[in-house]
């Protein structure tokens, strides 16, 4: 039997390192010498990518359907905002940058504390019962930020006139490095004994439950860090747009999300990630004929469901390493090694 | 005390609009599982037919009304066949993709034919108020009553005693079970497709009687709203779509009658997470074992 080379695991980090650092560098080049829109539009992508990798916990790894993912995203942008605006004066002390990633921090914890308040009794119902519970789950949240001001005469959300103000601290660079490290996190995550136990709950709850896995306490994990990177995507939106209004974070919002989970193909990241990119460039892209730019898009949506249903990538997912291995070994003439034998 | 009869009234209005299209969702739900999100834009479709008809062409108002139900049925077999035959085989969520899919572009493509701007719709029923005892009862809202009763009846009498009823029943309990019983599986969805179109249809008109105008994503609330009044009744049952139509049209109603309007779509879907926690196919979704 012919001997395969492997690249051993330290070797594997750093290649992916390198990647990041090469990512980032041309990517901090880009932004300084193209135009603001494609800067702008190059942060949304971002913001747009750990939306979607952030459902795809929720929907490809545990297998569910949650319609209230913007629920999630609008918690954080508002936590993240009314921390930075309330707490202007830490920035004396730490700085506007480190205020900004605190608030980014404050937005997932309580993003992912509301994942668990609607997880519990969410997660007891499946299926299209879900889908219709977090809907529902999602619009509460959307009504009482609407609302709750006028209710209880605070002056905090400013309700349908919206928040106005926010600090624009979302640079390129912090929604890059947390671009990277949300993929990182869900992807180690998925590979230790946590995702493996997610991933069984998918496959099939009942066995998994007969295996001992505590279906209700995974169940629940899986969807509070779903909702963990929603806030954090939400409080880099809320920076980057500098202006929060709770209609931006209707039923539509949590659809767009979805459709681009499923577009890429459920469970894979790199399909999380490239269909979040193409569906936030197409409509940019598109703009010229505003008029017809989202019949377009509506109609790609059908045609690629109809020919392809389990979404681009299906359940593929990129390994730079097991490329370069398979490189190596077709230029050594050796056998590659076998698909899905290389972890990333 | 008055106020609330002529809430309730009005709450009975709403919620049999609601609950004749929640009769579309919940049929296509129970015969292949799939929530039909461009259910709400057919309807929107229905009323930019009736208004077309009137100002356009000049039809009388029933005419028009006969108009939408066809356009309706017509538009709901075609989104079926195009949209969602080729997709019977696929994951479910592929499914519900193509079918936020077909919504938005049907929302869309009434937006470049028929402009954002919101159309006023000639009024349909031109009759008096009548008179019961010191009140006075709009006639649309007995005549969308009467008009959903008569359709919800009529679709009972459908399901349970004709063939094609049978054919659905079966369907929706197993479709490969039907098929090898010699049930035309693909003839009996399009059917149901249909008939829920149709009474999207119906639903159409009796939502111009009540709000006179048509927008390209007038739909989408009312289908989201017609949606968890299925789900809420229990899907699949249509007694269940009733009474889930009318629980939600007199909530609102009621809410907006204490003044509270705002707060009307979180009460309907806070009403909607109680009763799905308590019991979890919904109101009748138990009892009901027959899913059309």
């Amino acid at each position: 039997m012919k001997k395969t080379i492997r690249i051993p695991m330290p070797v594997r980090y750093l290649i992916n390192f390198a990647l990041l650092a090469v990512l980032l560098l041309t990517g901090n080049f880009l932004v300084n010498i193209v135009d603001r829109y494609y800067a702008k539009v190059l942060m949304l992508i971002g913001i747009n990518i750990i939306l979607a990798v952030s459902l795809n916990i929720a929907t490809g790894y545990l297998g569910q359907l949650p319609l209230g993912h913007a629920g999630f995203m609008s918690v954080g942008a508002y936590t993240c905002s009314i921390f930075v605006i309330r707490a202007s004066f830490l920035t004396n002390y730490i700085g506007e940058a480190a205020t900004f990633w605190l608030g980014l921090l404050l937005a997932g914890i309580v993003s992912a504390l509301f994942g668990v308040i609607i997880g519990i009794p969410a997660l007891r119902l499946r299926g299209d019962y879900l889908a219709i519970i977090t809907l529902g789950f999602g619009e509460i949240i959307r009504v009482i930020l609407l609302n709750i001001d006028s209710l209880l005469g605070f002056e905090f959300t400013y309700g349908a006139s919206g928040l106005k103000n926010i600090p624009k601290n979302t640079t390129f660079l912090n929604v890059f490095v947390l671009v990277a490290l949300t993929c990182a996190l869900v992807h180690t995550m998925m590979k230790s004994r946590h995702g493996r136990a997610v991933l069984s709950i998918r496959e099939n709850e009942i066995a998994a439950e007969a295996c001992g896995i505590k279906t209700t306490y995974y169940k629940t994990l899986a969807f509070s860090v779903s909702a963990f990177f929603a806030g954090i995507a939400g409080g880099l939106y809320a920076g980057y747009l500098g202006i929060l209004n709770p209609n931006t974070f209707g039923f539509m919002k949590s659809i767009e999300i979805l459709v681009m989970v499923v577009l890429g193909g459920m469970g894979s990241m790199l399909g999380s990630v490239i269909s979040a990119t193409v569906l936030t460039v197409l409509p940019e892209a598109l703009r010229g004929f505003s008029d017809y730019r989202m019949v377009t898009y509506s109609l790609l949506l059908i045609i690629v469901m109809i020919f392809k249903p389990t979404g681009l990538m299906g359940a593929y997912d990129f390994s730079l390493s097991r490329l370069l291995e398979k490189g190596i070994n077709v230029m050594g003439g050796k056998k590659p090694v076998k698909k899905g034998d290389g972890a990333k | 005390m008055m106020t609330f009869i002529y809430q309730l009234i009005n709450g009975l209005q709403v919620g049999s609009i609601y609950a004749l299209v929640a009769l579309g969702y919940s049929m296509v739900y129970g015969i292949i599982m799939l929530l039909n999100f461009a259910h709400g834009d057919v309807i929107m479709i229905g009323a930019y037919t009736i208004w077309i008809s009137i100002t356009a062409m000049g039809l009388h108002p029933v005419l028009a009304v006969l108009m939408a139900v066809v356009i309706c049925t017509l538009l709901g077999m075609f989104i079926e066949k195009v949209a969602y035959t080729p997709l019977r085989k696929s994951p479910r969520i592929s499914l519900l993709i193509t079918a936020i899919g077909v919504s938005m572009l049907l929302q869309n493509l009434a937006q470049i034919v028929f402009g954002a701007n919101a159309q006023t719709i000639p009024s349909i029923v031109t009759a008096p108020n009548i008179t019961v005892g010191s009140m006075q009862v709009s006639v649309t809202a007995v005549i969308t009553i009467v008009v959903s009763i008569l359709s919800m009846l009529g679709l009972t009498f459908l399901v349970q005693k004709t063939k094609m009823g049978k054919a659905m029943r079966a369907v929706s309990e197993d479709t490969e079970a039907a098929q090898l019983m010699g049930i035309h599986v693909n003839h009996t969805i399009s059917f149901t497709f249909a008939i829920g179109s149709a009474l999207a249809g119906i639903g159409a008109a009796l939502y111009c009687c009540a709000y006179p105008q048509a927008t390209p994503t007038m739909g989408s609330m009312l289908g989201l709203k017609a949606f968890v009044a299925a789900v809420l009744g229990g899907i699949g049952s249509i007694p269940g779509a009733m009474i889930g139509g009318f629980v939600i049209g007199i909530a609102e109603a009621l809410v907006k009658a204490a003044g509270l309007s705002v707060w009307a779509d979180g009460v309907v879907f806070a009403i909607l997470i109680v009763v799905l926690l308590f019991k979890p196919t919904g109101l009748l979704g138990r009892t009901m074992n027959e899913k059309v």
